[in-house]
């Protein structure tokens, strides 16, 4: 009865499914990343600082940061998704934004828009922490000024185990309890900057769940970090130029 | 694809650069970009496909669902065609509902595979006058360095190639579960959009040239130099010699085209 192996073969419930990023993958906008984390796939796109429409939106002090995010028709494992938000997708660009936000400074750029647009081609659980990897990626291949990389992911409860990097069919439990708790992190701190949850938790286990996350968003860390050196490797200053951040 | 206009200075610099036979990537006036398509790229899709012309690239994802046909063909399943010009790729598109430029990519993409007959409908009846297959392509732009229109109906083929049914017992449908079947495609309907500007005829266009040109012609072509769709685009006019022109310039580059997709 109780949970005892991952359904898609990972050896420990510790264990991210398998994570590719890449910086610099949409040459139109400033900046880009593409994050892929099992079967999910974030690409994240980055334009501005640029004037921001309307006028009274307009922040004199600082620079404004705007997410969407959205759902390609043919990305969900059902049916078709229809174009354009839903309640679901603006409220995942608002925590996006939240989530991003602590890592940014945008006071230079008055009056201005950094938008971010997350859009995915496909899906199998944990797309808002996937479409947050990649946006930090985009946002620090744009040049902005960042006191950090954000790295997310999901962790939580199926029956009686925690677990990190939730699937669709683990998310879709029903033999038992679940949890789902999608975490975003400044990795140097050890702060946390996105946090939901959705199920049945103890709060002892939501805290061991945090400190999994913690090991989590530190791999994730030097992955996003490794995506952007390979970008600018063997470009003027790149190589030897130390850390990205 | 935007409208809005480049300077004089630059217009005029373009066109004689043109009238030399001279583009400013290089190109020769009716050579494309290395084109590369790429299947199966989303699995949550039915078929899916990437197509990338030079530095623009393109997704499309096709959708199957079930649904109850039209009265007036009992028989017959149906087609669907979105488009997104998703604000991800390029400054010019913003987010909101799909505008007039969207609209008429979808729509000259849907033609293109509708008028070639290139689904056989018939074979999407599941129950005459009750149940039939609906086949829903969406294209999502990547990133527009010109030519968006040929890459999505190019996208969009390549996505019904790689399309298989979704496992149906009668009652219900199981998106997890993929049959081997394939979607009935009979034809291969391809779209070459030929650029006039000044006098010279171009295709495969650079964003500069797109925001320059004077008149469009799509015109979409299955083998044998049959035609199933054409759209006239752009604020000028064409002579019946021109027509001729662009015609057998689409019949001709459709063909190189038509070898970067499988069989």
């Amino acid at each position: 009865m109780a949970y005892t192996k991952r359904f898609d073969g990972r050896k420990s419930f510790s264990d991210l499914r398998p994570i590719e990023a890449k910086a610099g993958v949409v040459p139109r906008a400033h900046g880009s990343a593409l994050f892929r984390i099992g079967n999910t796939i974030a690409y994240a796109t980055v334009y501005g600082p640029r004037e921001l429409h309307p006028k009274f939106m307009q922040n004199p002090k600082t620079g404004v940061l705007r997410c969407s995010y959205n759902m390609m028709p043919f990305s969900g494992a059902g049916e078709r998704v229809k174009p354009g938000p839903n309640r679901r997708a603006k409220e995942i660009s608002l925590v996006t934004e939240k989530a991003l936000l602590p890592v940014l400074d945008l006071s230079d750029y008055p009056n201005t828009v950094v938008d971010v647009f997350i859009d995915l081609p496909q899906t199998d659980a944990g797309s808002r922490c996937a479409g947050i990897c990649a946006a930090s990626i985009a946002l620090a291949d744009a040049g902005l000024p960042m006191k950090d990389l954000v790295a997310a992911i999901a962790v939580g409860k199926v029956d009686d185990k925690l677990v990190v990097d939730l699937d669709y069919q683990e998310e879709a439990y029903e033999d038992g309890p679940v949890a789902d708790i999608p975490v975003a992190m400044l990795p140097s701190t050890g702060e946390y900057t996105l946090l939901q949850m959705d199920g049945d938790i103890h709060k002892d286990e939501l805290y061991k769940a945090l400190e999994l996350a913690k090991d989590a968003c530190n791999k994730i860390y030097e992955i996003q970090k490794t995506a952007l050196k390979e970008k600018y490797k063997g470009q003027e200053g790149g190589d030897e130029g130390g850390d990205v951040e | 694809m935007s409208a809005s206009l480049l300077n004089d200075t630059m217009q005029q610099h373009l066109t004689n650069a043109l009238n030399k036979g001279i583009r400013f990537d290089g190109r020769k006036l009716d050579e494309w970009r290395p084109v590369k398509v790429e299947y199966g790229i989303s699995k949550t899709a039915e078929g899916s496909a990437r197509v990338k012309i030079g530095e623009t690239e393109v997704l499309a994802g096709v959708k199957l669902f079930i649904s109850e046909p039209y009265p007036d063909m009992p028989e017959d399943g149906s087609l669907m065609v979105g488009a997104e010009l998703l604000p991800m790729a390029s400054p010019e598109f913003e987010a909101g509902p799909p505008d007039v430029q969207s609209i008429e990519l979808a729509r000259v993409v849907d033609r293109g595979i509708r008028e070639a007959k290139a689904i056989d409908t018939k074979k999407l009846c599941i129950k005459a006058g009750e149940k039939v297959w609906i086949v829903s392509i969406d294209i999502c732009t990547v990133n527009d360095d010109g030519n968006l229109l040929d890459a999505s109906s190019l996208a969009a083929l390549a996505a019904l190639q790689d399309a298989v049914f979704p496992h149906y017992d009668g009652t219900e449908l199981d998106y997890r579960q993929k049959t081997k079947q394939k979607l009935p495609l009979t034809k291969l309907p391809i779209a070459v959009t030929v650029y006039k500007i000044g006098k010279n005829l171009l295709v495969d266009p650079s964003p500069v040239e797109e925001r320059t040109f004077d008149v469009r012609l799509t015109v979409t072509t299955t083998q044998g130099g049959m035609l199933c769709a054409l759209q006239k685009g752009g604020d000028g006019q064409l002579t019946l010699d021109e027509i001729k022109q662009m015609v057998e310039l689409g019949l001709q580059k459709s063909a190189e085209l038509r070898k970067c997709l499988k069989a």
